[in-house]
């Protein structure tokens, strides 16, 4: 098994840019099973692999024991939070937040829990987790993120992990050597299209010893490319086209159905 | 079956959007209603955007018109005329909605008041319908006439000018009444985002008095042309239409509108009016509910534009 992953690590080495740390001390070397998901008509989601290995030298002290905590984060987008109120005896939205350019999709991976990784200034620094990420918000003329209890923030993410668009897993990532790990990134069918950032942090002791990043896009190919293009770039076109179906699957009913 | 849809962004099961398609279909191809207050409602309630859901269902409602209206042809029960002429205050109508709609974006506060209007217009319609069918319904048991057109009851909308003969409906109607309805109907279809088949039924019974043989093949015509022009504006405008979305539930509610339309012929008009109206009603109150009992989850999120 051991030997089965390493093999396919040497063969995944090639396409993979090597992340160097200042300190040379640790090297982080990791790549994705598919860095082109393609979306075709039977598309439902898909799982990926992330492997990777902690590369020694020399100066590595011996005996560390390492924790990983990978990040995922799909496009950005301005999403709005809208709270309803009960204003003249009916339930209305009132007030709203503007979370901008934040990630549609977020995963959070990591191979034990936050707080055993590191103490707390050290996952508000890192944004480890869910609640130390940072989603900006527009408060008045304002930019910032708030605390992670602020009502807005946590209906947010708590509404994205209902769709299975924000997820936190504490023991998701899997070291089958010492130095070799593995996680998978389950991608359900919702999760929008675009580029998405793997961002691996390495830690020891507490503390970040390195970090590495890697990617992959999600694409629409063939048959959904071309009506996605054919939709944005030639409108006039496109809305010809469905209302002559339109009419010609009712004529066509009209036909099959006829009784005389 | 899934299948991934191009615009919407999501898989779907093939089978639950044709059956959806089938059944709104059936009840538009009955009463002559465009069916996209039922369905918008359905498609979200299946993940996909709110906004993709009104444009897709746009072309999904001409279809299924369509299709219905060339079987009402067949039988002699549209009226050409009463609808071009309706159709002229309908374009009106509309362009005036969309100003309106527009200059009460910048007011803010349009959501209240679509949400209120969207109620109020429901329920009063349902039951006033609701209410009318019933009556009908008992006067007919009792063994009287079972007919709304009660001698002597020519209004003033009767002694209005311009009057026209209106051959396949036989009415002899002034074209100023006719063409404020087209108007009104326009107006509250871009205001509210909604075909307004389900007003523009009983206002051609009430108001106008056409006979129920020609009302629901002649509104049929009116939404067919009104959702046309909402399919292109919306591809033009917003990109939003999903073709294979539009052609799944297509499929499904021409089917659905071929024996819809069927049924409605061979139930009598005042059972139909009934039915129409204790629809248009429950669906109003179900609307009045949402917003009088506090929602399981208060806050929502929406996607407001990209980020790249």
């Amino acid at each position: 098994m051991i030997a089965r992953a390493s093999l396919i690590l040497a063969s995944l080495l090639l396409g993979v840019g090597l992340a160097a740390s200042p300190a040379g001390a640790e090297r982080l070397i990791v790549s994705v099973s598919n860095h082109r998901v393609t979306v075709t008509p039977n598309y439902s989601g898909e799982e990926l692999v992330l492997f990777g290995s902690v590369e020694k030298d020399a100066t590595t002290p011996a005996g560390r024991t390492y924790d990983l905590v990978v990040t995922v984060s799909g496009p950005r987008a301005d999403m709005v939070t809208r709270r309803k109120e009960r204003k003249f005896g009916i339930w209305i939205n009132t007030d709203s937040r503007q979370f901008l350019k934040v990630p549609t999709y977020l995963a959070l991976f990591s191979n034990r829990p936050f707080d055993v990784i590191a103490p707390p200034e050290v996952q508000r620094r890192q944004q480890l987790g869910l609640k130390n990420v940072l989603l900006t918000q527009r408060v008045g003329p304002d930019y910032a993120d708030v605390v992670p209890d602020d009502p807005f923030r946590s209906a947010f993410v708590r509404l994205r992990t209902e769709h299975g668009l924000y997820r936190e897993a504490q023991s998701a990532v899997t070291f089958l050597t010492p130095t070799l790990f593995r996680t998978g990134i389950p991608l359900p069918g919702e999760v929008p299209i675009g580029t998405y950032d793997v961002e691996i942090k390495l830690f020891a002791d507490g503390a970040l010893v390195t970090r590495t990043e890697t990617a992959f896009e999600i694409v629409k190919v063939g048959f959904e490319q071309f009506i996605a293009n054919a939709a944005r770039n030639n409108g006039f076109t496109y809305g010809l086209v469905t209302a002559f179906m339109a009419l010609m699957t009712g004529w066509m009913a009209s036909i099959v159905f006829r009784k005389d | 079956m899934q299948l991934y849809l191009p615009i919407a962004d999501i898989p779907v099961n093939v089978f639950l959007i044709l059956a959806m398609g089938a059944a709104v279909g059936f009840v538009s191809g009955m009463f002559g209603i465009g069916g996209g207050f039922l369905m918008t409602p359905l498609l979200i309630f299946v993940g996909i955007a709110p906004a993709v859901a009104v444009a897709s269902v746009a072309s999904h409602i001409a279809a299924s018109s369509f299709s219905g209206a060339i079987s009402y042809w067949r039988r002699r029960s549209i009226d050409p005329l009463l609808a071009a002429v309706l159709l002229t205050g309908g374009t009106i109508g509309t362009a005036l909605g969309v100003w309106t709609f527009t200059l009460l974006r910048s007011l803010g506060q349009l959501d209240l008041l679509i949400a209120t209007s969207y109620v109020i217009l429901l329920t009063t319609v349902g039951g006033l319908m609701f209410w009318e069918g019933l009556r009908a319904l008992l006067r007919a048991r009792r063994g009287g006439a079972a007919t709304i057109r009660r001698p002597g009851s020519h209004g003033w909308i009767h002694g209005l000018p311009l009057k026209m003969r209106f051959k396949r409906s036989k009415i002899y109607l002034s074209v100023i009444p006719v063409v404020v309805i087209g108007l009104i109907i326009g107006f509250i279809g871009a205001v509210m985002g909604i075909g307004g088949g389900f007003i523009l039924v009983p206002l051609m019974i009430y108001v106008l008095r056409v006979p129920t043989s020609t009302v629901v093949g002649t509104s049929m015509v009116l939404t067919l042309v009104t959702m046309v022009f909402a399919t292109m504006l919306h591809a033009v405008t917003n990109h939003l239409v999903d073709a294979v979305l539009a052609l799944i539930l297509m499929v499904g509610g021409v089917t659905g509108a071929q024996f819809g339309a069927r049924a409605g012929q061979k139930i009598r008009g005042e059972h139909l009016r009934l039915l129409l109206g204790l629809l248009v009603l429950s669906v109003g109150v179900r609307f009045a509910i949402e917003l009088g009992v506090r929602p399981n989850d208060l806050f929502t999120v929406r996607e407001t534009g990209g980020g790249g």
